[in-house]
């Protein structure tokens, strides 16, 4: 059996990536490991998905069920409880092999998109010392035990890490009458959205502590409190600060990264920025055939913004023919935590290419500049960049004449105070 | 003059708001939903709840539900006691209501999700 596209990963973007492959015309199958398809959003029960693209503020399995309908309405080949254990380049393309419960199976595609999501950091990732008790869980563990298994972690918990995930569990975990006794971050500045600090830990008085972290773990079998510090700007424990808290559980939330061990396997080039695959505008990696999306891709924070990466890769890869590419680099400044996609082929449509990127560090009133070949030819202002609010902006890089460009820069001019 | 950060979009507008006569006075909102919530918040704040409820179904102990409208800041946790008395026995689906008229708010408890429609194989 021959696919023109298998999409692997069953969450948002893999599903629209899957749809979009479809409806432009290519054979398609989907393989996603868990028994349901959905992804991450099947847990994510909190409300604000799909303000962007359907103007409604809808709860993470509202919104994926949407998309798994229409793959169930469009006859789309999924399997699911199957696992992808290798992926071959062949002569045609590739071939993937899988284990599900009917044993060992091969098929061959011409494209691959990987969709595979990306994984919590883990307590082991961020150095705390002590003991090893149950109690210590990511917060994406937490969440899976509270809205799936519907069995509460915790009955008062400190969370680490001022990330998202971390902020929605913290008043998740509230309501079902856990005592979240405080957010502690190592950095000086929030990790997750405004947003969410204020309708997940205001609204609750949940306090964060800034320029804090959690440095020891107490307790045998389960775990019987914490020890936190206040930090330097080195993020290094200042002595004398540490203060125990009482608590049977700690819970993580210390940034995502994408899980790209497929992709390596493969030999596709990742961006150290971003721990995902270096592609050009059409989403395709360095490895021709081979497109990424969604939180592979890099993780993002809006839900909408993965569908639409899913979309492009999946019709690229409906649309893949093999040529020669003539590529040029997006190159970026330090104030530029990352910027996707990194490169543009010359030999494609380039005139509505959709960018992503993060500044470093907060920034007051700025101007984002693009210089091809050491002249400016265009600019935006912004009146504040944040490293955890992501901007999207669409080009049309034919216009601004990158057919003939040697590079293109990008830099960001902070308005002098 | 109060700051507040508006939660209507991931955006997060830093927004002030004032008295101004009879009326208010809002900055720094970037669309109409910015002024409508940085007034309410001075009045009547709102939120929406996502939470779960239990089920009869060992395959998926609890399903996922929001109510349809924002409700008053202050009636969260009555709510929250509200959806502990439930247990769905039915297998319903996304939209279907859990409980008409939460404790007469006006506002339905309704499922996020058609997980229960999903039978194990």
């Amino acid at each position: 059996m021959m696919y023109d596209v298998i999409v692997i990963g069953g969450g948002p973007g893999g599903l629209a990536a899957a749809i979009s492959a479809h409806e432009n015309g290519a054979h398609v199958l989907l393989i996603e490991r868990e028994a349901r398809l959905g992804g991450m959003l099947k847990q994510c029960i909190h409300d604000g998905f799909g303000l962007a693209r359907f103007g409604e503020r809808l709860a993470g399995p509202e919104y994926v069920e949407r998309f798994i309908d229409r793959l169930e309405e469009l006859g789309i080949e999924a399997h699911t409880q199957t696992f992808v254990t290798r992926v071959e380049k062949t002569p045609a393309g590739f071939a993937v092999v899988t284990v599900s419960r009917d044993g060992v199976a091969r098929c061959d595609t011409r494209t691959l998109v990987l969709a595979t999501g990306c994984r919590e950091r883990t307590a082991k990732q961020v150095f705390i010392h002590g003991t090893r008790p149950a109690g210590v869980f990511t917060a994406g563990t937490a969440q899976h035990f509270t809205n799936l298994l519907g069995e509460l972690p915790t009955r008062r918990c400190v969370i680490l890490g001022s990330g998202d995930i971390g902020l929605i569990m913290a008043r998740r975990l509230t309501l079902e009458g856990a005592e979240v006794l405080g957010v502690y971050e190592a950095k000086p500045t929030p990790s997750g959205l405004t947003r969410n600090i204020h309708q997940c830990l205001h609204d609750y008085n949940i306090p964060l502590h800034l320029s804090h972290t959690v440095t020891r773990v107490f307790g045998a079998d389960r775990l019987t409190g914490v020890e936190v510090a206040e930090v330097d700007e080195t993020m290094r424990p200042i002595p004398g600060t540490e203060q125990r808290i009482d608590c049977d559980a700690l819970i993580v939330s210390v940034g995502l990264i994408p899980e790209n061990e497929l992709a390596e396997s493969l030999g596709v080039p990742l961006d150290g920025h971003t721990r995902g695959p270096v592609c050009d505008g059409q989403l395709m990696t360095e490895v021709p055939g081979i497109f990424s999306c969604g939180n592979a891709l890099h993780v993002n924070d809006l839900v909408d913004y993965v569908s639409a990466s899913g979309e492009l890769a999946g019709k690229s890869a409906a649309h893949f023919a093999a040529h020669t590419r003539d590529e040029v680099a997006l190159t970026i400044s330090d104030d530029f935590g990352y910027l996707v996609p990194q490169r543009l082929d010359r030999t494609e449509d380039n005139s509505g290419v959709t960018l992503y990127f993060r500044s470093a560090a907060v920034l007051g009133p700025c101007r984002v500049v693009l210089t091809i070949d050491g002249k400016e030819v265009w600019s935006r202002r912004y009146p504040f960049l944040r490293p955890p609010e992501m901007q999207q902006l669409t080009l049309d890089f034919d216009k601004l004449g990158i057919a003939h460009a040697r590079d293109a820069h990008f830099t960001i001019e902070v308005a002098e105070a | 003059m109060k700051e507040l950060t508006c939660i209507g979009c991931p955006r997060g507008c830093t927004l002030k708001i004032e008295r101004d006569g009879n009326g208010w006075s809002v900055t720094g909102n970037t669309c109409p939903r910015g002024r409508e919530f940085a007034i309410s918040e001075m009045t009547a704040p709102k939120r929406t709840i996502c939470s779960t409820v239990r089920t009869a179904f060992p395959d998926a102990p609890v399903l996922p539900v929001r109510v349809s409208a924002d409700i008053p800041k202050d009636r969260i946790f009555d709510v929250m006691d509200a959806l502990k008395t439930v247990t769905v026995s039915e297998r319903i689906g996304r939209g279907d209501v859990v409980i008409p008229n939460v404790l007469g708010l006006g506002v339905d408890v309704i499922a996020t999700s058609s997980l229960l429609r999903h039978r194990p194989e």
